[in-house]
């Protein structure tokens, strides 16, 4: 993973003494609320229902055991011993005291951590493919690629200040595992006619309350010009994107009112004058970025003796054996496998882990995945490099450390915001929504025969909890002062992604699992063979669903 | 006289603003004119102590490679957070080569004046009560940069 240099070390604790300065500013009253705002906004603070709440940026999901046992040290110290994976792989902290925030920052920065950008109206954190560099299917490893955007968007002297948010996301297969359509910018690595690689380069996707999904404005992107792209795009959105009303503010809006096409030709006109400057990017400095993401030090393991073991083991042990089916994911070193520890066990809000499990995790990657943990935009863990010989044992230690919920990809494992409980902008809880369908669903046979089936649940239109490319996305709504539920079908962040249908009119809170439970058995019903959720649905689109759902009692 | 920061001193400054809605005789002294009012007027103006303002939704293309017959150009940020004037200095600075003063004002905020300077803001008419010292101070809140920019067009990864 990328080690600080002098340089980037020095950015992130100067950036500490300046908000400090900012901080120490505000609470002697020299600096008004609103000019405050985005200032704090910018370094991941916000004023929430009962407390602030801090968001720490783990760029591109990456992080290591020392990061984690800060991380534990600080959800001990500075707030009530736990902390929240989001959606966009970074952790939220839910309770700090803002006189306190430089002093967690600067704890941070010890471990080459920060909270920059990780809100307001600037270029957020960059994220990507929590498999990125193990997974059998990838072109090129996107991480160095995120690790230059990094850089790149830190500070941006011209683009701090933009007329919405600015989401990019990087993927490195075909496949696509970060969502990169529904994001301000998708770059995916392809393979052009002659062999290079370079960028295919989609804008304008987007959830929140106008959900689009990103359209291609360039099929090939030689590598070197990343960077100059990047401003050209961003410089036309800043300069004109919508600034006086923020729900038209994002890029998306701009680009379907200019169609993806004119928006191309703007982009690229402006390119062409920036497109050789020297922020040109260097041979040397993608190769010196790439250094650092270097394969560890695997062993050269015959890959069908451990697997006949594996075999074994899970004959003799059921829970296991579920285990390996769904949390498992394949490695393209043999021997190797990546495990994803599921934070989702019923009555835990999705995402949340405490100093201890922190910890726990912390030791896990140590003694099995070189140290390295990987933070999911499902919310959940990964250890990306685990020899299959030590999974039996890791299997145990993450049971016993509660994160071996063999529940991954299936209905229970939630995508879930943290909705009323916690956030000021939502219209509901989403948090008691995502406990009552655990429970209700708690039948692990019943899940399995499932299958795959992702369910999404956001407290409110902006759709943290990415509830339209949910197969089943569930939206918080407030009517008149009470909380309502509208359930939407058919979403998906997959290759072929697509966004939800609205069922109909929206559900009480104590008629979610009865209305989930509906849905399920007309897809039961109506399923051929091993087809899964979201493949029913299209073929046999909303209507049985809904007849289902709001039939009259009899 | 107000003051004003230019380059990393607090300075008094003569610089008077002609709103856009101007109608009538321009006084006398230097003058910052509205783009629109030039655009329009600049066959019966003088340009000897004049220099434009252009607003936050103006484009710098109305401009263009005349900007070189001012010895200044304010770039107006009619909120702070409104962040087009950014784009203003660079392509002033980058692509027309405006070689004579860039200076920021409106609602512009210390916190900012960093960014300011790297897009290529030379001096900065903050609005009232803020304090220009602690202001001055803010110029150098980093001494390390990641991008290209007009006060350091190389990027880190170029410089070493």
């Amino acid at each position: 993973m990328y080690v600080y240099n002098e340089n980037d070390q020095k950015i992130i604790e100067e950036r500490v003494a300046q908000f400090r300065g900012q901080t120490d500013r505000y609470l002697a009253g020299q600096l008004a609320e609103d000019e405050f705002l985005p200032l704090r906004l910018q370094n991941g603070l916000y004023i929430q229902r009962l407390a602030p709440m801090l968001r720490i940026a783990v760029p591109y999901g990456l992080l290591n055991s020392k990061q984690f046992r800060k991380l534990a040290h600080i959800a001990r110290t500075y707030d009530k011993g736990y902390c929240h994976i989001t959606t966009r792989q970074n952790i939220q902290f839910n309770w700090p005291q803002l006189e306190e925030v430089p002093d967690i920052l600067s704890e941070l920065a010890e471990v080459q951590m920060h909270s920059v950008q990780t809100s307001g109206n600037c270029i957020r954190n960059t994220t990507s493919d929590q498999f990125a560099g193990i997974a059998r299917d990838e072109l090129e490893d996107p991480r160095p690629w995120c690790e230059i955007i990094r850089q790149w968007s830190t500070f941006h002297p011209e683009f701090a200040f933009l007329p919405r948010k600015f989401k990019i996301a990087v993927c490195g297969t075909e496949g696509d595992r970060a969502a990169i359509q529904v994001h301000d910018i998708g770059l995916q690595l392809v393979k052009n006619d002659a062999g290079e690689v370079g960028f295919k380069v989609l804008v304008g996707g987007g959830l929140g309350r106008t959900p689009v999904i990103g359209s291609v404005i360039r099929e090939f992107l030689p590598k070197e010009d990343l960077l100059t792209y990047l401003d050209a795009i961003l410089r036309v959105y800043n300069r004109h994107g919508n600034r006086s009303n923020k729900y038209k503010a994002r890029i998306k809006i701009l680009v379907r009112a200019w169609t993806p096409e004119v928006f191309a030709e703007e982009v690229e006109s402006e390119w062409e004058y920036i497109k050789d400057s020297p922020a040109k990017l260097t041979d040397q400095e993608i190769e010196r970025v790439k250094g650092f993401f270097t394969a560890p030090d695997y062993q050269s393991i015959d890959d069908s003796a451990v697997e006949a073991e594996l075999e074994a083991l899970s004959e003799n042990n059921i829970a296991f054996g579920k285990w390996l089916q769904r949390n498992i994911t394949p490695h393209r070193v043999p021997g190797y496998a990546a495990v994803t520890l599921s934070l989702k066990p019923t009555g835990v809000a999705p995402g949340d882990i405490t100093d201890d499990q922190l910890e726990a995790v912390a030791d896990l990657s140590d003694q099995y995945s070189f140290g390295e943990i990987r933070a999911t935009h499902n919310q959940n863990l990964v250890l990306a490099d685990v020899k299959k010989s030590d999974l039996f044992e890791l299997w145990k230690k993450a049971k016993a450390g509660g994160f071996a919920t063999p529940n991954i990809g299936t209905l229970t494992d939630m995508i879930c915001c943290p909705g009323g409980d916690f956030c000021s902008l939502a219209n509901a809880k989403s948090i008691p929504v995502a406990e009552a369908l655990q429970r209700k669903f708690d039948d692990m046979d019943y899940v399995y025969d499932l299958g795959d089936l992702s369910l999404n649940i956001s407290g409110c239109m902006n759709a943290c909890g990415h509830h339209h490319v949910g197969n089943i996305g569930v939206l918080g709504v407030d009517k008149k002062g009470e909380e309502f539920y509208q359930v939407q079908l058919g979403g998906s962040s997959d290759t072929d992604a697509s966004l939800g249908n609205v069922l109909g009119p929206s559900f009480g809170r104590e008629d979610m699992p009865t209305v989930i439970e509906k849905i399920l058995n007309i897809y039961i019903e109506n399923r051929s063979g091993d087809e899964l959720f979201i493949d029913t649905y299209r073929r046999i689109g909303l209507t049985p669903f809904k007849e289902s759902v709001y039939a009259k009692d009899h | 006289m107000p003051k004003i920061i230019k380059g990393n001193q607090i300075v008094d400054d003569s610089w008077i603003i002609i709103e856009k809605d101007f109608d009538g005789e321009l006084p006398m002294g230097k003058l910052l004119l509205p783009l629109q009012y030039w655009l329009e007027n600049r066959e019966n103006l003088q340009l000897m102590c004049t220099g434009l303002w252009i607003d936050s939704d103006e484009e710098v293309e109305a401009i263009g490679f005349e900007a070189n017959l001012f010895p200044l150009i304010a770039v107006n940020f009619p909120a702070f957070a409104d962040g087009r004037g950014f784009s203003t200095a660079r392509l002033l600075k980058e692509r027309y080569g405006f070689t004579g003063q860039v200076r920021a004002i409106g609602n512009v905020i210390q916190d900012q004046l960093f960014y300011l300077k790297r897009c290529g803001f030379d001096s900065f008419d903050l609005k009232e009560g803020t304090n220009l010292e602690d202001a001055v101070a803010s110029l150098s809140d980093f001494s390390v940069t990641y991008q290209t920019s007009v006060d350091q067009p190389e990027p880190l990864f170029r410089r070493s």
